[in-house]
Order: structure tokens, then C-alpha cells, then sequence
């Protein structure tokens, strides 16, 4: 059998998400059971019976206040307790120096490294089919496009998600705690080839992602000396 | 008013049979035979509905296998769906029922069988438009349903139509199915502007002596506020609608990047309709249970006042809570925040409303008819409905849940919890007052019972696989690692989905039989107070005798100290000579 819970967690946000998660689930679990007792204890109580007589009665403004102001009360509490980390995930794209391009198309992911220059659209970009590569311990920012139509990015243990919409680049961004191999499936129909659009995120250590770099891209040259100052900038980069 | 009333008595003495078969039974300017022709219109639609939900879900727990006895139809592949069938059958199955089976139920229906019935009139302001309103309606089904025969399969972008997908034929291989979908709904829109003209017309100039606002029953109340929200959101998808069918055929650029177009504008229209239309869809639902829950329960309303401002602070509310559906869709995420706490606020009133109804049935008399258990249902399965948006409206929390079978359960606990049963309900319920004649409790219950049990076992399942990440609208689950550990689910889900199915058959049966052999149906079987239940059933043409109905009270005054019987109904006036009939 299936937990009856989230998939595992390896973001640094996602917790986030599922404390907020899990806040819900039981302000709606009691909720439910309160609503539910009640009607099922009124339908016993109150099933009819040969020469009952039902209450006369029309409603009870002191009721209706209270079960008007605790649920808005509640609700709005909700609302501010889920407004910072809507802000850090999806407001503010940390700096980093990990930028990678995200092309969606029907119905593959293409993902595309800057290369050694640290620029997109120079010739020495790499570009690799429906595999995303990168370190833990870091923040990714990943900046997403889309040729044909929408797409949707979601890794579902990374508690990411976010549209590729054609004519948009969105800078977007997520950091990984757990080394590991992740399924990125696309999350919006797209024609189809929809099901079965699926990518695989590979989530090295700092060492290993070295390598893997050093191997198939090229050690970033304009590390050691700072900021690029040609070619496209990723305009999500260096922003706070 | 009492000039139209008068107006209308001098010429009360036309019957039905005066009237020709077709002037009858087919182009009828009666708002009773339009409401029954919405009725069985939007029961053959659920058929096909119904079916299409059935092939989506064997194609699910069973991927890439064979249907029983399908391989005449599907002969390339030996009766295996395809992707591109799989994605018709899902947008359709979500077209159709909401478009061509909940709305002409509820909204086409029961609004125009009870408006006038119930505030006291002879008939809609404008009959022969009421009229134009069914043929333009009927005329937008057979449209969508030939989209099924054209090459190339009919719409398969999701009920949503998301450009650019929707807007370019080779997107989806699709081309006149997509177009054809278009234009159903641009008539389809049509339509729905002529009906909803009608109802609001009606409810504000043609109530009966006495019917003030605040006595009209709450079933009336939900569906003028629906015709307020059919009139303002519907003529945002017919525009938007045609927009898309002229990027597909005339070359324009609404929704595509390549000539400067912008793919969300189409979310932004499309979500500007389809929110308020999610409360078209519930509204209804919402009145009639406020009707059924007093009469079974032998008591007044809880709330009534309540009730009615929620309804309408709910109209106002659903016009700025659209944008949770765009939370991830890549507009500006400070959008989202706007977003997020209308869309919590909006879930007050709703809260409001459950408690109303819990308070109904408070100290009452509950009589476990078959239109109660329904309307029992609708309470339920709404309250489920409602605390798992809560869920949706914490932007962060959506972004894991959104697109995922999460969403699915969440829409079905609404529209099937909620409105289906909603209308499952009323058909139980004004039954009797429809056909004049009483529907079989036996069946009845054969219905409603596998209906509830198998609901619950087909949707809830859907939160569960939902929250492990599945995602909706996919074609095959076992394509994904993640999933393939979930498919003893689906399969399941789908085992009871064809219980479900099944468990409709008692419900045609029900029907059918008792339209022609049920017992005849007294004049107020169930002892209610609302003005239907004082015309014949079925009601004649122009509904009454010489004289209208008179107005004393409020809907609901059951089990009333003033007299000895538990109901009062709105037009016996006390303590003076009854005014007119009775």
C-alpha cells in the first residue's frame, strides 16, 4: 500500500509547502469530522417520529456571526501564513552560479548549459535531451521556454511545478538536498505525445557534478574570474 | 405586476389542446415544456458523457488494452484506444457534461420549470425567445455532437482548449472537430444570453401579489443570481471562442507568439467565464437542496436572509477569484497573492451556507425521502468539495496539487457531488409536479444508494493518487516510475466508476416507468409551501385558473404554531376570508 502522503521531499522549499500542507489537512480533517458528526447525530436525533413536532424556528443572528467571522478569520490567517513562501519560491530567483535553459517541446525537454563562457546562445552551449543535471546543496535557477505550445515542469519531489509558455522565458529556480535520480514529467497536456513526455533530473553531489560538467560541457572558465560581460545574459541571473 | 397579472388572467382559458402537436410538444412557448425539453435533452447528453468517462477510465486502470467488444469501432488498433482518442474522450466527456448536461439540467431545466411556477407568473416575460433559447441550444448540441464524425476526431485540448495547443491543427492533428467545438459554443453562448435575459426579466417584474423579493423561495433566488452570472461570464467565452476559431482558420494571432499574440490572454478569458461558471454549475444545486432540506426536515430554513446574501456575495466574489487557476501558469506571481485571498474568502460564504443547512436540520422532523437522501448527498459530498480547495487557494500547496488527479477529485466532489446529486434531487423531488405523476421509491433507492457508495469509492481514491503526484489528462500512468507503484488505485477507481455507471440504470428505468405507469401525482405530494404546489400536476398552460396566487409569507413556514397542519403554504392568508382559490 501507498502512504496517504506526499512524495518524498528533497527541496529546501518544499517543506514549506508541506508544513502548509499539512496545516490544511488538519484544519479541514477536524472540519470535516465536526460537520459530519454533527449532520449525521441531527439526522438520528432528529429522524421523525409519529406526533413529533419540529422546532419553529427561523435562524440565530449570534450563530450567524460566529460561523461567518471564525471560518474568514481562520481562512485568512491561511492566506498570510502561505504568503512568504509563495514569495521565496516563486518572487524572488536567488544568484547562482548553476543557470540552465529549459526548452520545452512536443515532447521532449530540451536542456540547455551555457558552457564554459557562461553565456546562452554562444557557440559553445550544450544541450542534452530530457536530462537535467546539477549539484545539491545549491540553488538551481532554471529558465524556462517552450517552442510549440504549453508545457508544464514538474518534479514532483522537488514540489516543483511551472508552465513553459511559448514567447516566455521564466526564471524559475528549486535546491536540492538529497543526491538522487528524480522523474520530471511533463504536467500540462500538451497533444499526444503528452503521457510519456518525461525527464529525468540527476541531482549530483558538488564533486561529482565537477566531473560530470568537466565532461560533458566544460569547467566554467568565467567562474574564477566573475561576472560574464558579453553574449546573453540569463536575465533571471544576479538578480535578488 | 398586477397590470401584467390581470392582463394575463383575461386570457387564462387557452389550453394545451387548443394548441397543435407541435406548437405542443416541440416548438412550445410554454416555459414547462421547454423546461422538460432542457430536461431530457441534458439526460441523453449525460449518456454520452457518461460513456465517454467510462472509456477514459478502462483506458486508465487497463493502458493499451484491448475494450471488450470495441475493435469494430477502433479497427486499426483492435479496439485499443489511441492517445489522440483517449485525449477527444476526456475533453468531451468534461464538454459535454458541463456544458450539455448539467447546464440545460439545472440552469435550462429546473429555471425554466420553477421560475414562474414558483414567483407566481403565467410564464417566462418573453415566451418566444425562451423558446429560440431551447432550439439554439439544441441546435449547439447536434453541432458538438458531429464534431464525433468529422476527420481527424473531435476536439481533443482539454475542455480548457489551452492555446496555442487549441489553436493550431497541427498541434493536435485535430481540425474541423476543434473548429466545430468552437462554434457549438459560440451557440451554445447565444443561447444561454437569451435564457438568462428571460429569468432575470421574469424574477424582477413578474412575481405574483405578495411575492417580494425577500419571500421568493431560495431555488429562485440561486438560479436569478445564475442568470445574473450566465449573463455577464457567458458572452466572455463566446468572444473568446470565436477569437480561437479565427486563429485557427482566418490567420489571426490572438493567442500565438508568432505574430505577437499572447497563449495566457486565453487563460485569462477563458478562466474570467469558467469561474463564475463553476457557481453556475453549483448554484442551483445550492437552491434546491435549500427547498428539499426544509420540507423534509417539517421546519423553516435556517438563515434564510443568510442564505440569499451568501448567494449573492458569492455572484460578486466569483468575478476576482479566476486567477487560482493560473497560479503556475507563468503570470506574474504577485497576481497569485491577489488571487489567493479572494479565492479563500470566497470560500465564507460557502461555509455559511453548510451551516445553514446543518442548522435545518436542527430540532426537525427528517423524513428520509428519496429527493432528501439526495439532497443529504449534495450537503455531504459539497462540504468534501469545499474544504479540498481550501487546499488549491494556498498558492504554495497548489503548486504541487495543480495539475494532478487532486484537481479531478476536487472538480467531481463539486459538480457530481454537488450538482448532480443537486439535480438528482429535483428530479425526485418536482417529479411529480413535472409529469404529474409519482416516481417508484424502490428504484429510487436503488439508485441513490450504489450512486453514493460507488461516487465516493470512484473520487476520493483520486485525492490519494493525486497527492503521490499522478497527473491528470495522462494517457498511461505506467509510463512514469513513480506511478506504477499507484495503479492497483486506478484500478479500482475505475471498478467503481463502472458501478457507478450501473448504477444509473435503475435511474433510466425509474424514469421511463414511472412517465408513463407511475401513480398519478396529488396536488402537493409532499406537503410543501411554494406556489408549484398549488397548480395542477402536471400544471395546465399559463399554470392557474382565473386568478393568480396571492402571496402571505415567506417559503418556509413549516410546522408554523399558527396552525395545526406542519406546513403553511405561501398563498393561504389567515384570519380573513381566503383570498381567491382554496
Amino acid at each position: 500500500m501507498l502512504s496517504w502522503w506526499l512524495p518524498e521531499n528533497v527541496s529546501t522549499y518544499g517543506a514549506e509547502i508541506d508544513w502548509l500542507f499539512e496545516l490544511i489537512y488538519y484544519i479541514t480533517g477536524v472540519t470535516f469530522v465536526l460537520v459530519a458528526v454533527a449532520m449525521i447525530t441531527f439526522l438520528i436525533r432528529y429522524r421523525a417520529r409519529p406526533g413529533g413536532k419540529a422546532k419553529f424556528t427561523h435562524g440565530n443572528t449570534t450563530l450567524e456571526i460566529v460561523w461567518t467571522v471564525v471560518p474568514a478569520l481562520i481562512l485568512v490567517v491561511l492566506t498570510f501564513l502561505s504568503v512568504p513562501a509563495w514569495s521565496r519560491i516563486k518572487m524572488h530567483v536567488p544568484d547562482s552560479d548553476v543557470q540552465i535553459r529549459v526548452t520545452a517541446k512536443q515532447f521532449n525537454w530540451e536542456v540547455t548549459y551555457p558552457g564554459p563562457d557562461g553565456l546562452f546562445d554562444t557557440a559553445d552551449d550544450r544541450t542534452f535531451d530530457n536530462e537535467i543535471h546539477f549539484p545539491v546543496g545549491k540553488p538551481i535557477v532554471v529558465h524556462l521556454r517552450s517552442k510549440d505550445v504549453i508545457h508544464s515542469l514538474f518534479v514532483p519531489s522537488f514540489r516543483f511545478k511551472q508552465d513553459a509558455v511559448p514567447g516566455h522565458d521564466i526564471p524559475q529556480w528549486f535546491e536540492v538536498t538529497k543526491p538522487g535520480k528524480y522523474e520530471v514529467p511533463c504536467a500540462e497536456l500538451c497533444g499526444f505525445g503528452h503521457s510519456g513526455m518525461r525527464g529525468w533530473a540527476y541531482a549530483h553531489t558538488p564533486e561529482d557534478y565537477a566531473k560530470w560538467l568537466a565532461a560533458n560541457v566544460g569547467a566554467p572558465a568565467a567562474a574564477a574570474a566573475g561576472q560574464p560581460a558579453a553574449g546573453t545574459k540569463a536575465p533571471g541571473k544576479g538578480k535578488k | 405586476m398586477s397590470a401584467t397579472a390581470s392582463t394575463h388572467a383575461a386570457t387564462t382559458h387557452a389550453g394545451p389542446h387548443e394548441l397543435g402537436f407541435m406548437r405542443t410538444y416541440i416548438f412550445s412557448t410554454d416555459h414547462k415544456m421547454i423546461g422538460r425539453q432542457f430536461l431530457l435533452l441534458g439526460l441523453f447528453m449525460m449518456i454520452i458523457g457518461g460513456l465517454l468517462a467510462m472509456f477514459v477510465r478502462w483506458e486508465l486502470a487497463w493502458p493499451e488494452s484491448p475494450v471488450p467488444g470495441m475493435a469494430w469501432l477502433w479497427k486499426d488498433t483492435g479496439g485499443v484506444i489511441d492517445p489522440p482518442t483517449y485525449n477527444m474522450m476526456f475533453t468531451m466527456h468534461a464538454t459535454i457534461m458541463i456544458f450539455f448536461v448539467i447546464m440545460p439540467v439545472l440552469a435550462g431545466g429546473f429555471g425554466n420549470f420553477l421560475i414562474p411556477l414558483m414567483i407566481g407568473a403565467r410564464d417566462m416575460a418573453f415566451p418566444f425567445l425562451n423558446m429560440l433559447s431551447f432550439w439554439v441550444g439544441a441546435v449547439a448540441g447536434v453541432l458538438m455532437l458531429a464534431g464525433f464524425f468529422v476527420d481527424g476526431g473531435h476536439a481533443a485540448a482539454g475542455w480548457t482548449s489551452y492555446a496555442p495547443l487549441s489553436a493550431v491543427p497541427d498541434y493536435t492533428g485535430v481540425n474541423w472537430g476543434q473548429n466545430l467545438w468552437c462554434i457549438s459554443l459560440f451557440v451554445l453562448g447565444i443561447s444561454s444570453m437569451m435564457g438568462a435575459i428571460n429569468y432575470i426579466t421574469t424574477v424582477i417584474n413578474m412575481r405574483a401579489p405578495g411575492m417580494k423579493m425577500f419571500r421568493m423561495p431560495l431555488v429562485v433566488w440561486s438560479l436569478f443570481i445564475t442568470a445574473i452570472l450566465l449573463l455577464l461570464a457567458l458572452p466572455v467565452l463566446t468572444s473568446a471562442v470565436a477569437m480561437l476559431l479565427f486563429d485557427r482558420t482566418l490567420g489571426t494571432h490572438w493567442f500565438l507568439p508568432s505574430g505577437g499574440g499572447e497563449p495566457l490572454l486565453w487563460q485569462h478569458l477563458f478562466w474570467f467565464f469558467g469561474h463564475p461558471e463553476v457557481y453556475i454549475l453549483i448554484l442551483p444545486a445550492m437552491g434546491i437542496a435549500s427547498e428539499i432540506l426544509p420540507v423534509f426536515s417539517r421546519k423553516p430554513v435556517f438563515g434564510y436572509h443568510a442564505m440569499a446574501f451568501s448567494m449573492i456575495g458569492i455572484a460578486f466574489l466569483s468575478w476576482v477569484v479566476y486567477g487560482h487557476h493560473m497560479f503556475v501558469s507563468g503570470m506574474n506571481p504577485a497576481l497569485g497573492m491577489s488571487f489567493m485571498i479572494t479565492t479563500m474568502i470566497i470560500a465564507v460564504p460557502s461555509a455559511i451556507k453548510t451551516f445553514n443547512w446543518l442548522g435545518t436540520l436542527w430540532g426537525g422532523q427528517i423524513h428520509f425521502t428519496v429527493p432528501m437522501l439526495n439532497a443529504l448527498a449534495f450537503v455531504s459530498m459539497f462540504v468534501i468539495g469545499g474544504l479540498s480547495g481550501i487546499f488549491m487557494a494556498s498558492t504554495p500547496v497548489d503548486i504541487f496539487i495543480q495539475d494532478t488527479y487532486f484537481i479531478v477529485a476536487h472538480i467531481h466532489y463539486v459538480v457530481f457531488g454537488g450538482s448532480i446529486f443537486g439535480a438528482f434531487a429535483a428530479i425526485y423531488y418536482w417529479f411529480p409536479k413535472i409529469f404529474g405523476r409519482m416516481t417508484n421509491t424502490l428504484l429510487g433507492h436503488l439508485h441513490f444508494w450504489p450512486t453514493f457508495i460507488f461516487f465516493n469509492l470512484t473520487f476520493f481514491p483520486m485525492h490519494i493518487i493525486g497527492l503521490a503526484g499522478h497527473m491528470r489528462r495522462i494517457y498511461n500512468p505506467m509510463q512514469y516510475e513513480f506511478l506504477v507503484p499507484l495503479q492497483h488505485w486506478n484500478v479500482l477507481i475505475t471498478i467503481s466508476a463502472f458501478c457507478l455507471g450501473l448504477g444509473q440504470i435503475p435511474f433510466v428505468l425509474n424514469f421511463c416507468w414511472s412517465l408513463v405507469k407511475g401513480p398519478k401525482a396529488p396536488l402537493n405530494p409532499w406537503n410543501a409551501n411554494t406556489l408549484e404546489w398549488t397548480a395542477a400536476s402536471p400544471p395546465p398552460h399559463l399554470n392557474w385558473g382565473p386568478t393568480l396566487p396571492t402571496v402571505y409569507r415567506g417559503p418556509y413556514e413549516y410546522s408554523s404554531p399558527e396552525v395545526s397542519e406542519d406546513y403553511l403554504p405561501q398563498n393561504r392568508a389567515l384570519g380573513r376570508a381566503p383570498a381567491g382559490r382554496h
